[in-house]
């Protein structure tokens, strides 16, 4: 083989693997959820009250704290885990208690779940308890939604205004 | 397991590397270039993108509208800079991947390489992480794919408080700061990986981080082509109402996203936690067995600095004479370095199997496999040829001459022979030819050993083989451990041309004026054949 051949196969060698490479770095399309679908993704990050309210130290108690570290209320940080559950068209497709964050259990619980569902009509129905009740809810929202295909619909739950949000 | 592991690798790459070898030659084998081809592929994106940031903008609001402005208008250069900056980046996950495991297969991860092994293991996550950042920075549909599904796998870790995915799924909650965070980090993390790089070579004496020339120059024209062939291009403009749910996937950077849909992102976290667990752990499963380091002997160490010049791992330096011999230098072996190659063997001036020493001595040695040992192998071999003619074989322990059964010397490298030792067979007539047996010319196990082997022969390198070896009487032949029928194509080939030379006469390689040399004991040629 000639040299000017030789090297012109070389070239040719690796512009086919280089393509080849190009060729996968955006082929095959990756689709995540089907044809005519949608995804409804319930998510927020909201804090329960403390599990247990503040608490007056008696002067014995407080006599045995370290002189530098004498307070006179003693208020767990620990939070209540919150209830929520998801209804869609008249079943319940999610329900969980959402543990407080953070190694204290000081921090917000949080919620983050996405739910394939097929575009159309849809009875959406959300329920959260945040207060040690032990039945029913205290902030509840439903609606009725029309899915679009590929789209994106968020629950969400703005805690100042302590209402659940759907965009 | 994992040695039949790697015997199926390396019986893969035998098959991609030897058609490689014979289409561009040993040395611009792209195949035996990957680390310095993966560094070629960073400095090409490290470029283009100084390039591209010029017409980037960095706010989220504007960022797509200038990667479009590079691609759409300005593409004969920016946009053929944008390509140039993907697809080097998808070829150094490429170089990544085929340089790890073909380590892995010719067993370059063990013993006192486990080093460069481990160093390797960051810079996957470095590579992943540029990339990744860099696919957000476009911020297209893709971009909004990668920061979901990223932010989705980092929230699934209990690190942060609030999920940072939640700034992806609505409009208005990401602001430029956090956009601009992205850039940072795409201009930060590279500069790590670039330093890891480094720490990635430190222990290996002559690291390749250029490919050849010619191989570089293809490799860029050939990127370039590509680059006006299928231009890199953005998949629509972010929409945080709409789920990205149609994208172009990066295959090479984002193999492990789709899976998140599958699996879960648990399990996703197991599996790379599993697997780089695995691959680190890989060194020690099981630990390289290795003979003992090199020693050094003063009394035969003149300090000439070869053998820490030749060490293809860093394992000797040369450090202030502690005896009263009037030499400024001498060697020292790195025992933790020190791999018992040999290679430090052939490069001694002292390594002369000439030498009438009581014992056979020499600077530098193989406390488990002396010169002296080499010597006796030798003669007690080709005291054991029978056919004629006679050819002795010097083989590499980890080439294609390794698993012959008579006639052969086995080495730990062919470049720990010092050159001398063929002209003792030579001249000796201890054989009529010689052949030094390798391995594959672009893969050899000690990395330098064949380089050395053959600027010694040529006179390139000291120690030389003298003037005097009849050149026509010694093959090498460069084969890997599966390419033994081809090594005995070359071997009978090499025996022809032996039989048409007859026996080695006396005068053969006994030039007038071939003086005698003292220094190695060698006396005079004609001499040592007369007597």
């Amino acid at each position: 083989m000639s040299s000017i051949l030789r090297i012109g196969v070389q070239f040719l060698v690796i512009v086919a693997l280089f393509a080849a490479v190009a060729a996968f770095s955006d082929h095959p399309i990756y689709r995540q959820i089907p044809q005519g679908s949608g995804i409804v993704m319930l998510t927020f990050v909201h804090g329960s009250d403390r599990r247990a309210e503040c608490r007056r130290l008696t002067p014995e108690e407080i006599a045995k704290l370290p002189p530098n570290m004498r307070k006179v209320e003693d208020c767990p940080r620990r939070r209540r885990p919150i209830d929520v559950e998801l209804d869609v068209d008249g079943r319940t497709i999610f329900r969980a208690s959402l543990s407080p964050t953070g190694i204290a259990g000081d921090g917000p619980s949080r919620v983050y779940e996405r739910f394939v569902l097929p575009s159309g009509r849809h009875d959406l129905a959300v329920r959260m308890r945040d207060t040690p009740r032990a039945e029913g809810f205290d902030h509840e929202r439903s609606g009725v939604l029309e899915l679009a295909p590929d789209q994106l619909f968020v629950i969400d739950y703005r805690s100042a205004n302590g209402e659940f949000v759907f965009r | 397991m994992i040695g039949a592991i790697r015997i199926l690798l390396r019986h893969g790459f035998e098959l991609i590397e030897r058609p490689f070898d014979r289409l561009f030659g040993p040395a611009l084998n792209p195949v035996a270039q990957l680390g310095a081809l993966g560094f070629f592929f960073f400095w090409i994106v490290a470029v283009s993108g100084i390039y591209l940031f010029i017409f980037f903008d960095t706010g989220i609001e504007r960022a797509y509208e200038s990667v479009e402005y590079i691609t759409k208008d300005h593409w004969y250069h920016a946009g053929v800079m944008r390509s140039l900056h993907r697809y080097a980046s998808d070829l150094m996950v490429v170089m990544l991947v085929v340089h790890m495991l073909r380590e892995f297969s010719y067993d370059h991860y063990r013993g006192v390489r486990w080093f460069s092994w481990l160093t390797g293991l960051p810079i996957i996550w470095l590579l992943y992480t540029s990339g990744i950042t860099g696919y957000w920075l476009v911020w297209d549909r893709l971009a909004q794919y990668v920061a979901l599904v990223t932010s989705e796998l980092l929230d699934w870790l209990p690190i942060f408080g609030e999920p940072i995915a939640r700034n992806f799924i609505a409009t208005g909650t990401l602001t430029s700061r956090f956009f601009t965070l992205m850039v940072f980090m795409h201009v930060a993390v590279p500069l790590f990986l670039l330093f890891i790089m480094w720490v990635h070579i430190l222990r290996i004496s002559r690291p390749k981080v250029n490919p050849p020339r010619a191989l570089a120059l293809m490799s860029l024209m050939a990127l370039i082509a590509v680059s006006f062939w299928k231009p890199a291009v953005s998949q629509g403009h972010v929409d945080l109402a709409r789920a990205p749910v149609e994208v172009g996937l990066d295959w090479f950077y984002l193999p492990l996203y789709p899976l998140t849909d599958f699996w879960g992102r648990g399990a996703v976290w197991a599996l790379l936690a599993a697997f780089f667990l695995m691959v680190g752990l890989m060194p020690w499963l099981p630990p390289l067995r290795r003979a003992r380091p090199a020693e050094v002997d003063l009394v035969h160490c003149n300090g000439c600095t070869r053998c820490a010049e030749d060490c293809p791992y860093e394992a000797i330096r040369m450090v202030r004479r502690t005896d009263t011999l009037p030499f400024p230098t001498q060697a020292q072996v790195n025992p933790a370095l020190c791999v018992s190659c040999g290679i430090c063997v052939g490069s001694c001036p002292s390594s002369s199997p000439f030498r009438r020493t009581e014992e056979l001595r020499t600077g530098i040695d193989l406390p488990d496999y002396p010169l002296r040992e080499l010597r006796e192998r030798v003669v007690a071999a080709a005291e054991a040829l029978q056919d004629s003619p006679r050819i002795l074989v010097l083989a590499c322990e980890h080439g294609g001459a390794a698993g012959r059964l008579s006639g052969v010397v086995r080495l730990p490298c062919v470049a720990m022979a010092p050159p001398s030792l063929i002209d003792f067979i030579i001249s000796r007539r201890h054989a009529e030819g010689v052949v030094v047996a390798g391995c594959a010319e672009s893969a050899c196990y000690h990395r330098l050993g064949i380089n050395w082997a053959k600027q010694r022969f040529a006179g390139q390198r000291d120690p030389y083989l003298r003037a005097r070896v009849p050149r026509g009487r010694l093959a090498t032949i460069w084969t890997s451990a599966l390419e033994s029928r081809r090594f005995d194509q070359e071997f009978a080939a090499f025996r022809s041309r032996i039989a048409a030379l007859g026996p080695v006469k006396r005068d053969t390689h006994a030039p007038a004026g071939a003086a005698a040399n003292p220094a190695d004991g060698s006396a005079s040629i004609k001499e040592e054949i007369g007597s």
